[in-house]
């Protein structure tokens, strides 16, 4: 048994170890943030964090998830929402929605790290993340209206 | 589980407003089934207004949209009213989701019924107050008597089931009543999305569900040879094979035990067919056989043409291209001998039943497709294909299966958008106007859409050998021109065969005509010496084409430009491109202004700014509005600068997203500004599609604008401007 842990609780798993994490947390712990995209860690729509640091949750095995998961479900909540939660909501950032769960997961964890980003640098943290409805232009002002939520 | 609607609305108190749907009424006169009346909403006990829609949500607000034309109409709160959405067996079959219709067509349909459904309840309300309906007053669902005394839409339903037929009397508000229509309202369905709590349809699970993946052949004709089960006899998982006809899949109790037996599995095919090489495209789609039509004509063409000193002729390409959705296509089964429950997230519930139907053979009305959202699909993607997939599998299995593409499924099979060429002559008589102009298509159908008539258009359907059909909507579409010349004709070679399986990618030929005509009347202004937005507005009569264009010279704070500024020193170019739709002829206004920097020594392409002016009507939501012009804009910039799916002589090659690159964060433009125009006395036709129409072709008249040389194929890859460039 693979025991992993996410959004703060412990979890043993029955999947094979060499199982991706992303089909661990959709289909046994019924954690539906993260998406199937592509598999390939090429788009970004399964990120999580791991330890706080953006993995692509469709190519990490669970057996190799040794830090603490969390899903874009641990990140907020409609009550609480995360500023950048928040300002998605705020800026209507999200069209078929999909990509979003990748969108929140990779700026929650940039801004973390840098929490008065540049446009260039904002750009550059969401650059590995696709999104196809082209809703680039209010993801890019939600991330800056959460920086400067954060920064306030 | 096959309640159907009477059933369903059985259960509670409710008003219920019926009537047939319009257009098919009178078209369809000999079908009985279509005189039977359809629920369109109920009003429940508790107040709440479920709205019974054959449309469904695919990202694009039409569902927030919907609600608020129905709240306005009923005078409820908009948090009141409930969509219930493309359901089979509970909805009225308003037509697949597409064509940027669904506000246009839908919404008259529901605030009709919206209208009727408050006629009925002020009529119940003044007998009860004995008054007159007109003297009541309705806030939120309360109705008031102007003497005093309330009652709610709930109290005067009173838990009684009561059934109103359309009596075609009611009044829609006027757009100068509205208060709800024309507001931003957020979007119902955005919280759940960002707090990753929305049901998607990969979400679905049910007891006992079984997970499947397909197998399939480089490309969908080929045979297949035999198929070793063995190969995957030893892997965890219960894995059973399901073979019948060509198709080829696998189920396993675990999704990635199904994973890596689709992998594992060894299977012959026979290739049916040879592709021809890329670089020959655009000579083979000309030669490819087509039946003529000539869609439009007028004056002298020939005569104007040759008798012209100033004449010009150019060729315009656009390969295939693909949707792409970012998640991968995904339907659940539950397919028994009595009966089927498909759950899809398909544009055409209905039509999608009937195709499954037939290839589950079972009849129609045994099959139940409960729609659930997808990925955003922009157009005919994976989605109807897996369902099929999904339904063969669970009724070999004899379990609900659940199929979901793996990304090489999607970015190889999904259907792509046709590779189309596009051919110009034109003429200037001696002040410069066009005197002449001469455009012929050559395009397949662009509908490849599974519905009873075809239900090989399913992936799954065809390798049964269950007969297809490629419709020819959309190759037409904008090659008509909006402008007006003496002399003009228009032609399309409707072409009878297709090298990829294509079908309707948003706005089917649209973009690709609209680059053509687009592209065309500016080298037409350039060969005039005029300024592209003058020139356009000289050539055309209707208002509010004029009207976009006008707008949007002043939201890009238009210079005028006879010629085109690009010189040849060696540091990145700048310049400015415009184009204009008049989107399918018939729907919305779109004129785009944009400006892009092109580096000389690569030859990259990076648009920078850029402006829109739209104009589709009756404004429902404008926040919405403006998310779907901005998407249409930045999806467009994409297939304009990056895409073209690519295949070898076997298979296409363009199997994931390092083989067809989209654009990306750093190279969407720093801005996109836009001027809605509002017409509230003119219909809400849509904003699905139309600002997708005029991207290509202002993407290359800026190129011309900045470097001198036109670029007539799309896309405008680094390597291909590079090229054009040296």
């Amino acid at each position: 048994m693979t025991a992993i842990t996410v959004n703060g609780r412990r979890h043993e798993v029955a999947a094979a170890p060499d199982t991706p994490l992303l089909y661990v947390l959709r289909n046994e712990l019924a954690l539906n943030g993260p998406k199937f995209g592509c598999g390939l860690a090429q788009c970004g729509a399964c990120t999580v964090h791991i330890d706080g640091k953006p993995a692509r949750s469709c190519s990490v095995p669970v057996s190799a998830v040794k830090g603490s998961v969390t899903t874009i479900e641990g990140l907020g909540t409609p009550d609480k929402p995360h500023p950048v939660q928040a300002a998605f909501v705020a800026e209507q950032a999200a069209q078929c929605g999909y990509c979003i769960n990748g969108m929140i997961m990779t700026a929650s964890a940039f801004l973390a790290q840098n929490p008065k980003p540049t446009e260039q640098q904002i750009r550059a943290a969401l650059d590995g993340n696709l999104c196809r409805c082209g809703t680039h232009m209010r993801i890019l002002r939600a991330v800056r209206r959460a920086a400067s939520e954060i920064a306030s | 589980m096959n309640m159907d609607r009477r059933e369903f609305l059985k259960g509670a108190g409710a008003l219920v407003v019926s009537f047939t749907i319009p257009e098919l009424g009178s078209a369809q006169q000999a079908d009985p089934k279509l005189q039977q009346l359809d629920a369109w909403l109920a009003v429940g006990a508790d107040g709440q207004v479920t709205v019974f829609c054959g449309k469904v949500e695919l990202g694009t607000g039409v569902q927030t949209a919907l609600a608020q034309i129905v709240a306005e109409e009923l005078d409820v709160a908009f948090a009141r009213v409930f969509m219930l959405m493309g359901d089979t067996a509970l909805c009225p079959n308003q037509g697949p989701t597409v064509g940027s219709q669904t506000v246009y067509r839908a919404g008259p349909q529901l605030r009709q019924a919206a209208a009727e459904a408050r006629k009925t309840l002020l009529e119940m309300a003044a007998a009860g107050f004995k008054v007159e309906a007109a003297q009541l007053k309705v806030v939120d669902g309360i109705v008031s008597a102007p003497e005093g005394g309330n009652v709610s839409y709930a109290e005067l339903v009173g838990g009684k089931k009561i059934d109103r037929a359309f009596s075609g009397s009611a009044r829609p508000k006027s757009p100068d009543q509205h208060t709800v229509v024309g507001k931003p309202i957020p979007r119902v369905e955005l919280p759940a999305k960002v707090f990753g709590t929305h049901v998607y349809i990969q979400n679905l699970r049910m007891p006992g569900m079984l997970h499947g993946r397909v197998v399939r052949p480089p490309m969908p004709e080929a045979r297949l040879d035999g198929v070793d089960e063995a190969s995957v006899k030893s892997l965890p998982g219960d894995v059973r094979v399901v073979v019948k006809g060509n198709f080829v899949g696998v189920v396993a109790d675990r999704e990635e035990q199904a994973i890596r037996a689709a992998r594992a599995l060894k299977v012959r095919w026979t290739q049916a067919v040879e592709l021809p090489k890329m670089e020959d495209m655009p000579a083979f789609t000309r030669g490819t056989p087509g039946r003529p039509r000539v869609l439009a004509t007028s004056g002298d063409v020939e005569a104007a043409l040759s008798g012209t000193a100033k004449s010009l002729r150019a060729q315009y390409y656009v390969p295939h291209q693909m949707h792409g959705s970012i998640g991968a296509s995904c339907a659940v089964a539950s397919v028994t001998p009595e009966g089927a429950t498909l759950w899809s997230p398909t544009q055409s519930s209905f039509n999608l039943r009937d195709a499954v139907a037939l290839v589950l053979g079972m009849p129609r009305d045994k099959v139940r497709l409960v729609w659930i959202e997808g990925s955003g699909c922009y157009g005919h993607n994976g989605a109807d294909d897996v369902t099929a997939d999904a339904a063969l599998m669970s009724q070999a299995v004899g379990r609900p299966v659940r199929v979901q593409w793996m990304r090489h499924d999607e970015h190889g099979n999904e259907p792509k958008g046709a590779a189309m060429v596009m051919e110009v002559a034109g003429a200037l008589d001696p002040r410069g106007n066009v005197a002449a102009w001469d455009y012929q298509v050559w395009s397949p159908g662009h509908a490849g859409r599974p519905a009873a008539n075809g239900p090989g258009n399913t992936l799954a359907g065809a390798q049964l050998g269950l007969p297809d059909n490629l419709a020819p909507a959309g190759a037409d579409r904008n090659a008509r021109p909006t402008y007006v010349f003496p002399n003009s004709r228009v032609r399309l070679h409707l072409l009878q065969s297709t090298v990829l399986r294509v079908s309707s990618l948003r706005g089917l030929g649209s973009p690709q005509n609209t680059f053509a005509n687009e592209s065309f009347i500016d080298e037409l202004a350039h060969a005039a010496g005029a300024d592209p937005i003058e020139y356009r507005i000289r050539h055309l009569k209707d208002e509010r084409a004029i009207a976009v264009l006008e707008s949007v010279a002043k939201l890009a704070q238009w210079s005028p430009r006879p010629a085109p500024r690009g010189g040849r020193d060696a540091g990145p170019a700048h310049g400015r491109g415009v184009a204009f739709v008049h989107y399918d002829n018939y729907s919305g206004y779109v004129a785009i202004a944009l400006q892009v920097r092109v580096e000389r020594a690569t030859g990259k392409v990076s648009v920078e700014r850029v402006a829109a002016a739209h104009d589709c009507g009756l404004i429902v939501n404008p926040d919405g509005l403006r998310n779907q012009i901005e998407g249409n804009i930045v999806q467009t910039l994409s297939r304009a600068l990056l895409e073209e799916v690519k295949f070898d002589t076997e298979k296409v090659t363009s199997i994931d997203w390092q083989r067809y690159p989209i654009l990306r964060f750093s190279d969407v433009p720093e801005d996109i500004a836009i001027t809605l125009i509002n017409r509230p006395d003119k219909p809400s036709v849509g904003a699905g599609e139309p600002a997708a129409a005029p991207v290509m072709a202002a993407v290359a008249n800026a190129i011309f604008d900045a470097t001198g040389v036109r670029l007539r194929s799309v896309p405008f890859s680094a390597e291909r401007v590079k090229a054009a460039l040296a």
